[in-house]
């Protein structure tokens, strides 16, 4: 694709990427020029914060107990992208990892493995060479993560030196420069240009919502990432706080459902950062049961983006087996 | 002007929705002074004369209550700009019909006409004194205040044909009702120079109806009636209040109950007369982002 | 669309213990400080879930009526009359922290009796009870700052009888206001769930409050009657049906006694089509469906506009279809048993004339228990204005649809009835909430929120719902004599 720093005219490029770039029906003329996606984005209905948060402080209440919390468990479990997004990132740290999710629990081969290992894109090839032919997937952060601030050609060529590096899953950001300057148009045109990079790599697009602050930014940004082609989309990079609030998912979720009933496709949702506990984790699983149905119940549609998460998903997991409580150092340190 | 000239009378009428007609039912009953000379042939309002001007109340109602407090006050102080120019009329009237002596009846003009002042300034307060924000223990705003009732009928007082007259009319304009009065049955015509004033007064046609008549025949008509949101039983007849209120109940309409006997007028009523006609609506909204 | 294989989130059950309420075989009247026999017929109190006889309840006769009454007048004339005020207030701080310390014991037994989840019982009824006494003890020395003329004075003895649909919390909107302001109390709790105000007596006692400044005599209509008809009362304070309203206002017509009235209503919750549209749809969920729909101030008529009234229903049946009907106990249960076979012979039978007059009825799928009083959450679309279901107080979980055209129409739609004391708005635009909120005779107007409660806010009614407020400077008029009260 040409004129990758220069998209902001559709009529400017090629018609096969104009193809490319057009959502799904019946949303295919929405992004046909900037004053359209914002009317669009804006038409979208309102968050009310108050109730948002009273919908998910009473969800909070729900009380997983005995064999739905064994089964939350391991289901959480399945859906961990095991983290580690460091400067400090070794060939060593990862391949750590990369065996941690084969076998979160050494001393319990009935423990399920996680569904991926999330990576800088530098780090990807060794991530795929110590997962082997587990099935877990490895992710890569892309786009110059966290910031998303680089020239679009070096977060392209980001992108696609991860995919190279073995990735079979980008996680993206969005420029949340140009979302909060009104520049929707380029948000979207940048998604759409990494989505093409990706190849066949699925796509998670994160928002960022600790910077987009109002859930009204967040019901917005997760349709333009929608409809820019993005399999996941994805709450934060874990380096902005606040990160993955259940208001934040709750909405998120809202716009995967309202995607689907409208579109068809169903889009896939990763809460990342701040999920440390099994209480926070079960809190998310039946904020998707209730919002949006057990479709969504699955490692290839929901996703945890965590590190210490799976600790505490073993020990409560050791608690319910034996029946009595564990402690730290009945769970590897990664 | 001539001592000997013949003099032209007024005909006493009621006063509803602006207007002055007779009684549909064409009845009339002869009104005394104190001492029991004839003064004048007053309209005798029947139930269909109560139904037409809780009719014009109601639909007086809307504008009435939408105008703005100020608004009210300025007209309230209107009205009583427009008595002071007839206090002598007033004068004449009060002493007529309650045997007053010119000093005592122009003592009491003049308290009905601070009485409309003293209202036409709370119009615009009221809010302020009777609402308020709630500080509830959640992210909301909440507020609370006063609204008008609706259409209060009124059963004036027996004994003060003026002053009793304008102390329970004027707060129940003041809180933005409107109002069908029963006026004394025997001192009635202080009441019908008022609907003149009023109707001179930018005081919206039907805010004030005046029947003149009997509150025996009348009040049940009222306290029955099912467009009525509350009632004043301050000049219900002896034995008939108990039997207003039950018919009341029947519509779950506010009572003001009669008092053991007339009050006295000059004092302070404080808000005492117009709570009793004013709703209070409590408002919630939530507070984020 | 991709369907996953996955087996559904199933939740276990998740039973909140009973053990810890202790529920005698029978109880009596609590009179003077002390449980006494009732001298009339006894009666059972039934948990509606499962229709299991939780206890036998004394039955106030006239006579058990008069005791109550005196041992009021006692208490109002030598001790809680002349108290200072600063120790009124401590009592009922004191009152606060009891129903605090004690608020689990409260919610289960008040779920067991009543029939309303333990989520809202727990999470609802008993916080608010305890926050009301915490506010109004607040209020107990500072009347003569409340805006209510100078020496606002007690009435004296206060009669109050209550509704069945929030046992405590109804107690304490009653109970907390009327001793704040000096007065002492007789307290008809209803018929199918008087074991609350029972614990309650257990901690007015640990609150070692004085003897007679609360009495509570259980019973049916028959008792509601005496204690309001009494001679020696001063004030009735009633919520409950707008029927038996009218009745107490006749009853007392004619006698010294002030009278506050809480009744019926039939709200209009409008929903305009620049909504927050899914707290919109969770802002019906909760006006209709909280409490069973047993709520004088539910949204039991949802005005939508006609523009947006498919994608608000589909969205709204998708979300009732995620409620979770049964077990009161149960921590995760949204909706629990209808509180007695009356009640849910009236709602069948109002849901029927919906159907028999055109009205298109939806129920979602959901397993009932096979014992107990159930109904499951129902709405009603094609509802015309003319339709009982549209008119009358169903007191369930029952939701009638209608459609609105302009503001105008959805003002003259939502206040055409003779109710009004609440009602709901949702729009983004201020300005046209603001409007709306002031066009609406109603008492309470929730703007993009429902059925929210605190003691610092005046709740009441418009026309037939009744008069006089409960809770903030408002409520406390009601118990109060002086120039401005």
């Amino acid at each position: 694709m040409g004129g990758m720093t220069h998209l902001l005219d559709p009529d400017a490029l090629p018609d096969d990427a104009r193809a490319l770039m057009a959502p799904l029906p019946p949303y295919d003329d929405v992004a046909r020029s900037d004053s359209a996606f914002r009317a669009f984005l804006h038409g979208l209905p309102g968050v009310d914060q108050v109730g948002a948060e009273a919908r998910v402080g009473v969800l909070g209440t729900r009380s997983i107990k005995t064999t739905s919390k064994a089964w939350a468990i391991d289901t959480a479990i399945s859906m961990v992208d095991l983290t580690t997004l460091e400067g400090a990132d070794t060939p060593g740290k990862v391949r750590s990892l990369a065996a941690k999710a084969r076998r979160p629990d050494p001393g319990d081969p009935g423990c399920p493995q996680v569904a991926a290992v999330c990576v800088y894109g530098d780090l990807a090839g060794v991530a795929r060479e110590a997962l082997g032919d587990s099935g877990i997937h490895v992710a890569a952060v892309a786009t110059a993560f966290p910031s998303g601030r680089a020239s679009r050609a070096v977060k392209i060529a980001d992108v696609e030196d991860a995919v190279a590096n073995g990735a079979d899953e980008i996680d993206m950001v969005i420029d949340r420069g140009a979302f909060l300057a009104g520049r929707y148009l380029d948000v979207y045109e940048e998604i759409v240009a990494v989505k093409e990079a990706c190849g066949s790599a699925h796509l998670k697009v994160i928002l960022e919502t600790g910077e987009l602050v109002t859930l009204d930014n967040v019901r917005r940004a997760s349709w333009i990432a929608m409809l820019a082609g993005g399999d996941f989309i994805k709450t934060s990079t874990g380096k902005v706080n606040p990160a993955a609030t259940l208001p934040v998912s709750l909405v998120m979720l809202e716009a995967v459902r309202d995607f689907r009933a409208a579109t068809g496709r169903q889009i896939g949702f990763k809460p990342a950062g701040g999920i440390r506990t099994t209480k926070d984790a079960i809190k998310h699983l039946v904020l998707i049961n209730e919002t949006v149905g057990a479709d969504w119940l699955d490692p290839d549609w929901f996703r945890f983006g965590a590190s210490s998460l799976l600790n505490d998903l073993l020990l409560q997991r050791q608690k319910l087996r034996t029946g009595h409580y564990s402690g730290p150092d009945y769970v590897t340190v990664d | 002007m001539s001592s000997d000239r013949l003099a032209v009378r007024k005909t006493y009428k009621l006063y509803v929705n602006g207007a002055f007609p007779r009684s549909e039912s064409g009845r009339t009953y002869e009104v005394t002074d104190a001492k029991g000379h004839f003064l004048a042939n007053a309209a005798w309002a029947s139930r269909k004369d109560a139904r037409d001007a809780v009719v014009a109340a109601r639909g007086a109602f809307g504008t009435w209550s939408g105008m703005t407090a100020y608004n009210r006050g300025q007209v309230l102080y209107r009205v009583a700009e427009v008595m002071e120019g007839r206090h002598v009329q007033f004068c004449e009237e009060v002493a007529a019909g309650e045997g007053l002596s010119q000093s005592k009846a122009r003592a009491a003009v003049d308290a009905a006409i601070d009485r409309w002042v003293w209202y036409a300034g709370w119009t615009d307060k009221l809010a302020a004194v009777l609402g308020g924000a709630n500080p509830v223990a959640g992210p909301y705003f909440d507020f609370s205040m006063p609204e008008p009732t609706g259409v209060v009928a009124v059963l004036a007082p027996q004994q003060s044909s003026l002053l009793g007259l304008v102390s329970v009319l004027a707060p129940v304009l003041a809180g933005g009702n409107t109002a069908v009065v029963v006026t004394s049955k025997e001192r009635p015509l202080p009441a019908v120079a008022l609907a003149e004033v009023l109707a001179t007064s930018d005081v919206p046609g039907g805010t004030v109806n005046l029947l003149t008549g009997d509150a025996e025949e009348l009040g049940t008509w009222l306290a029955e009636h099912a467009d009525v949101d509350a009632i004043d039983l301050t000049g219900a007849p002896a034995g008939r209040a108990m039997e207003f209120e039950r018919e009341a109940a029947g519509t779950v309409k506010r009572v003001l109950r009669t008092p053991a006997q007339e009050p006295d007028w000059t004092a302070d009523p404080g808000l005492s007369r117009m709570t009793p006609f004013l709703e209070t609506k409590t408002v919630w909204h939530p507070i984020g982002v | 669309m991709t369907s996953s294989t996955r087996a559904p989130f199933e939740y276990a059950p998740a039973p909140e213990s009973r053990s810890i309420v202790d529920i005698a075989p029978s109880y009596g009247l609590f009179i003077d400080g002390e449980f006494v026999d009732g001298t009339g017929d006894s009666f059972k109190s039934v948990n509606p879930a499962s229709e299991e006889v939780l206890t036998e309840i004394s039955s106030g006769s006239d006579a058990d009526v008069d005791r109550a009454v005196a041992a009021a007048r006692r208490a109002f004339t030598r001790v809680w009359g002349p108290m200072r005020p600063a120790d009124r207030s401590k009592y009922l701080f004191r009152i606060a922290r009891l129903l605090q310390e004690r608020s689990r014991e409260f919610a289960v037994l008040e779920s067991l009796d009543n029939g309303k989840p333990i989520r809202e019982s727990r999470d609802v009824d008993v916080p608010l009870a305890a926050a009301h006494f915490f506010y109004h003890a607040g209020w107990a020395d500072k009347l003569d700052h409340a805006g209510l003329g100078p020496g606002p004075r007690p009435l004296g003895v206060a009669a109050q009888v209550i509704p069945w649909n929030f046992p405590l919390l109804m107690l304490a909107w009653k109970v907390a206001p009327a001793l704040a302001t000096g007065n002492t109390v007789v307290l008809k709790p209803a018929e199918t769930t008087p074991l609350t105000a029972l614990l309650f007596a257990e901690v007015c006692r640990q609150a070692d409050l004085p003897p007679g400044v609360v009495n509570i005599v259980t019973g049916a209509g028959d008792t509601g009657r005496a204690v309001v008809e009494h001679d020696d009362v001063d004030k009735v304070a009633f919520t409950g049906s707008t029927e038996v309203g009218k009745q107490i206002a006749r009853a007392v017509a004619g006698t010294r006694k002030k009278l506050t009235l809480e009744l019926g209503g039939k709200a209009a919750n409008i929903v305009f089509d620049d909504a927050p549209i899914d707290q919109a749809v969770e802002g019906i969920v909760q006006g209709i469906f909280f409490n069973q729909g047993h709520v004088c101030c539910a949204g039991s008529r949802l005005l939508v506009q006609e523009s947006i009234h498919d994608e608000v229903i589909a969205s709204l049946q998708r979300r009732i279809g995620t409620l979770r009907v049964g077990d009161p106990l149960d921590k995760n249960t949204d909706i629990g048993a209808i509180n007695s076979a009356e009640q849910l012979a009236r709602i069948r039978e109002l849901s029927d004339y919906g159907e028999a007059e055109g009205a298109t009825r939806w129920q979602p799928a959901c397993d009932l228990p096979d014992r107990g009083f159930w109904f499951p959450p129902t709405v009603f679309t094609g509802v015309s204005p003319a339709h009982r279901i549209a008119r009358d107080e169903v007191f369930g979980p029952v939701l009638s649809v209608l459609t609105f055209r302009t503001p105008d129409e959805a003002v003259a739609k939502a206040n055409n009835t003779t109710y009004g004391l609440s009602a709901g708005i949702w729009s983004e635009k201020g300005s046209r909430i603001l409007k709306i909120a002031n066009q609406l005779r109603a008492g309470v107007v929730w703007a993009n929120t429902f059925n929210k409660f605190d003691p610092t806010s005046p709740f009441g009614g418009y026309k037939q719902s009744g008069y006089g407020r409960e809770g903030g400077r408002h409520g406390l008029a009601a118990y109060l004599k002086g120039n401005d009260a």
